[in-house]
Order: C-alpha cells, then structure tokens, then sequence
C-alpha cells in the first residue's frame, strides 16, 4: 500500500491529535470539578477574597484563607496539582462569619481557585497564582 | 486507626451571647495522600481525614470537605457565633472509618 504525501501528511496530524488527547483530559479535570459544584451556572469576578502566598517555599504546606460574605459553601481547587480538588467549606447556621484558613498542599507553580455559592445562588470566583520552590507530592 | 491521632482545639472558655469568637483546630494525622511511592516504588495507599465539622450544641457551625490535597495535621481556623452557653462539638471522619472527637464547653457572661 503506496501513501501519497497528502495522505501520510493527514495521518501525521491524526496521530499527533491522539496523543495531545490525554493532556487536554487532564487539563479539564479542575473544569469538570468546577462544572460539577456550580451545575454549569455562570461564575462571576469578584465577591470572594483567596488569600496566598505569591511565593511558597514548600508545597507541602501553603497557608491560604478565603472569605466570602453572604456564602453557604466555599471550594478551593488547585488546578496544577493531581487531584485538583482541595477542600470545600459549607458553613452553618452558626458561622460567625463566611471564612476559613487552613494548609493545603501544591504539586508545583499553579493557580488556586476558590469559588463561593452564594445564599441566592449566584456563584462568585477568585484565583491566585502561586509561585512553589518545592513541590508537595511524590517523594 | 491511624497512629498516633490527636485533636486540639483552641476556643474561648467564656464568650458574651450573640459573640463571634475564633477557633483554631489542629488534628495530627499523617494524610496519606495516594501519590506517594515507597522505597520500592510502591504506591502507598491513600489515608486521610475526609471530613470535619464543627457543631454547637448539635447546631452547624461549618462543614468542611477535604481532598488529599490538604497538609500533614490538618489545621483549621474559622470564626462561631455563641449564641447562649454550651458546647462545641468537633469531629474528624477518617478514611479508614475511625471518628475523632473533641468538645470544648463555653460559659456566657
């Protein structure tokens, strides 16, 4: 069987596309957690503060904070890392306030995300990037 | 159950009614995250805390869900309204099935 340059051309393209495929899948994950909390509703700029440092020298353990007044439910994403999902906070009834601090770790350089749903339904989002000296997974 | 396990909660004995106060948790425990390869090049299994909540006399105060990506001796810090004198409830969901638990009482006035 003979190839033409035009057909070896297209097979070339064809067999790049497939393997450009998995990377595109992984790259969507910290999407797919961001669909899946928010239902596919519109995500606004803005209404909730993610603190970071901008340089963390270990990514085995980075302090952040979020706040978002008037929030039920906080989810931070650290969209560089294997698992994107961090943690989410759903506050009670006796929160005093809309906020937490905690440590999280960061595989390497990347954006946190956090996203708040607000009481009325509307969804508000933040993000920072994050410089990492030393990443904070495998060993 | 995970070695080696221990809460500690930092809350105020005493509050005004209707104050927010501050609450700072602290829980050792290795969280395990699932990425890691031992000397052989094994995976090591994950094993973490999978979620914590802290309650005020049975009411919720917050709920938090956590991923491996949470730190070595997960550390919390959160703010609570007191609205009458009680107790707060707090406690760790392992993955392994255990439950950890605190409580810290709070007097008003």
């Amino acid at each position: 069987m003979n190839f033409s340059r035009r057909e070896t051309m297209a097979l070339g393209a064809g067999a790049l596309a497939m393997t450009m495929l998995p990377v595109q899948a992984f790259a969507a994950t910290g999407d797919d957690a961001i669909a899946e909390f928010t239902g596919g509703a519109d995500v606004m700029d803005g209404g909730v503060t993610l603190t970071a440092p901008e340089i963390a020298e270990n990514g085995n353990t980075v302090p952040i904070s979020v706040e978002a007044e008037g929030a039920t439910a906080i989810m931070v994403l650290a969209m560089g890392n294997p698992t994107p999902g961090v943690a989410t906070f759903n506050f009670g009834e006796l929160a005093g306030s809309q906020s937490a601090s905690t440590r999280i770790r960061l595989a390497g350089t990347q954006d946190v995300v956090a996203i708040a749903k607000m009481a009325d339904g509307s969804f508000a989002k933040a993000s920072q990037n994050v410089k990492v000296t030393i990443g904070g997974c495998g060993g | 159950m995970a070695e080696g396990v221990r809460p500690r909660v930092k809350a105020p004995r005493s509050a005004e009614a209707g104050e927010v106060v501050m609450i700072k948790t602290l829980i050792s425990h290795k969280m395990e995250s699932g990425q890691r390869k031992d000397s052989d090049g094994n995976q090591i299994p994950r094993s973490i805390i999978n979620r914590f909540v802290c309650a005020f006399n049975g009411t919720n105060v917050i709920d938090v869900t956590m991923e491996p990506a949470i730190s070595t001796n997960p550390y919390f810090e959160f703010e609570a309204t007191v609205p009458e004198a009680g107790e707060f409830q707090f406690t760790w969901y392992d993955d392994d099935g255990s439950v950890y638990e605190d409580a810290k009482p709070v007097e008003v006035g």
